[in-house]
């Protein structure tokens, strides 16, 4: 408590202050705040990680216990199949390990903890997202840099300048996607609160799609991923253009370096969504 | 157990379906997300059996009823945990498990006929579902005779004695433990790996299949589906599930004593 009664007490300072760096002040004092909590439980600690760690794994053995049965999947190599494993991988932990805990706020609403947070003096989207701050959640991260590793060695890829500097602009819009699909869902649970696991489909789900390549999927699905929930801007369009591949539903080759605009796009959206769902929170009142 | 008892912990499971029921949205969320998951697990399946036919002895239609089976099933047997593992530890945590032993009632009892009124709930509210949207939009293979579909039943329900045994084991560490979101991590690694969520347990290859079909977590997912699809004998399956679900169950009793004896230690 000692570090949000200092995030308190330096937000209400009288000196201005931008309403982004405040928020990124309190959102760093909360996360440090659990991280020491969760240092009280070493044991645990350790089991977690490790357990984020091998049930992010958990997948790619699922993807390795295919390819011990067949050469291909849906046209795509293993090691192909890797990269974009690695790339949605690192995308999603980022986002998960920065707001991952979003899928508490209907817990909040309904138990009428949100109010604590309201009278605060700090941005509420800062105060949510850095709730649970769990460490943990750089064994996702770790998993996905190991996968993308051992794809980058397997896959013959003919690098160019473009190709390189695709490779940490479309994580870094990824995980901004992603972070997009979060605050969304917890926007929406302001109007639902009971409804935390329609989120799973989007963000676990969609993770989970996209470490698949699209040429697996119905069209329909992948015009819902491209269009409506672009996950497709993760890792399937720019993979597509570092490995040479065709795109899909014939899309045009700027899309591979569209992945930053579409996370500011979906932020923006997101953000909208967000300010909406607040305001047309009530109490409680008990 | 008198006829009193057996009143008392019928009651206990009927407070577990009437609890879970209570929360409709969250049910209809919980199908959006299953259903969702199965349409994409459905799609690399048809793939897999597209590049081998007949791969781990199943053609494409069990494979295809295979994954709605799974997501019908996930919530009903806790697959990757849920239910009632978490609120048990707490209660260990904060020693309001204390009062839960003063209670003339058996605490493995107890929460076993809270858990079972919890799995015939999301059986029917979160089952049902995605398990009719995938056989009407996907080619499934499911048997007309009755007899096999009462067969797939009690397959279902030996898994659920079997998944309640091992999350009671899991519950129970947070005696010892005190924080127990490590072991539930385990335990939903364990449960998705070897129950057949990840892919079916026929499809593992060698000695590492062998190994998995023989652990108490295929009772929950691969022995009720080889059942439905025909490929397992049902008598053979309840033998293997009642076995585990027997021996886990006594352990799960081992431990309570143990931990019990830990819990007076404590208190005085």
């Amino acid at each position: 408590m000692a570090e949000t009664a200092e995030a308190s007490e330096a937000a209400g300072r009288a000196e201005p202050r931008g309403r982004v760096v405040e928020g990124l002040r309190a959102y760093r004092l909360i996360a440090a705040m659990w991280i020491r909590s969760t240092m009280a439980y070493r044991t645990s600690f350790v089991l977690t990680t490790f357990g984020n760690f091998a049930m992010t794994a958990l997948d790619f053995v699922a993807i390795l216990l295919m390819f011990s049965r067949v050469d291909a999947l849906g046209g795509w190599s293993l090691g192909e199949v890797a990269l974009l494993y690695g790339l949605s991988g690192i995308s999603f932990g980022l986002a998960d390990l920065a707001i991952g805990s979003m899928d508490r706020l209907g817990r909040r609403v309904r138990d009428g903890t949100l109010d604590t947070l309201l009278v605060r003096p700090a941005p509420m989207l800062a105060q949510v997202a850095a709730d649970r701050f769990a460490l943990r959640r750089l064994g996702r991260v770790t998993q996905g840099l190991l996968v993308l590793g051992y794809a980058l060695v397997v896959v013959d890829v003919d690098w160019t300048v473009a190709k390189l500097l695709l490779m940490p602009v479309m994580l870094l819009g990824g995980a901004g996607i992603f972070a997009a699909v979060f605050v969304a869902a917890g926007a929406f649970q302001f109007v639902a609160q009971d409804a935390s696991e329609v989120a799973n489909a989007f963000t676990y789900g969609g993770m989970t799609m996209l470490q698949y390549p699209p040429t697996v999927f119905a069209l329909d699905l992948v015009r819902g991923v491209t269009f409506v929930v672009p996950l497709a801007f993760v890792n399937w369009l720019p993979a597509c253009f570092v490995l040479d591949r065709p795109y899909p539903l014939d899309l045009p080759g700027w899309v591979a370096f569209a992945p930053p605009l579409v996370a500011v796009a979906c932020g923006a959206l997101a953000g909208l969504a967000w300010r909406a769902g607040l305001r047309s929170y009530r109490s409680t009142g008990s | 157990m008198g006829v009193g008892s057996g009143r008392l912990y019928a009651a206990v499971a009927a407070g577990g379906f009437r609890r879970y029921a209570t929360y409709r949205v969250a049910t209809a969320a919980g199908v959006f997300t299953n259903t969702v998951f199965g349409l994409i697990l459905v799609y690399t399946y048809l793939a897999l059996w597209d590049e081998r036919p007949q791969l781990g002895g199943y053609d494409q239609a069990q494979a295809v009823t295979f994954v709605w089976l799974g997501q019908a099933l996930l919530a009903a047997l806790a697959i990757g945990g849920g239910g009632f593992e978490d609120e048990l530890m707490e209660r260990i945590r904060t020693g309001d498990i204390a009062v839960d032993l003063y209670r003339p009632a058996d605490l493995q009892l107890w929460w076993l006929a809270a858990d079972a009124g919890r799995a015939v709930f999301q059986l029917l509210g979160r089952g049902v579902v995605p398990f009719a949207f995938g056989s009407l939009f996907f080619p499934v293979a499911l048997p007309r005779e009755v007899s096999t579909w009462a067969a797939f039943l009690v397959a279902v329900g030996l898994g659920a004695l079997v998944s309640f045994a091992l999350r009671y084991l899991v519950a129970l560490s947070a005696f010892w433990l005190m924080d127990g979101t490590g072991m539930l991590h385990m335990a939903w690694i364990a449960g998705l790996f070897c129950s057949g969520m990840l892919l079916p347990l026929n499809v593992f290859p060698g000695a590492l299949g062998e190994v998995v079909r023989a652990l108490p977590w295929s009772s929950l997912l691969q022995a009720p589906a080889d059942v439905l699809l025909g490929e397992a004998a049902p008598l053979g399956t309840f033998v293997f599930q009642a076995a585990w679900a027997v021996a886990l169950l006594a352990v799960g009793r081992l431990v309570q004593s143990a931990a019990t004896r830990r819990v007076v230690v404590q208190g005085g």
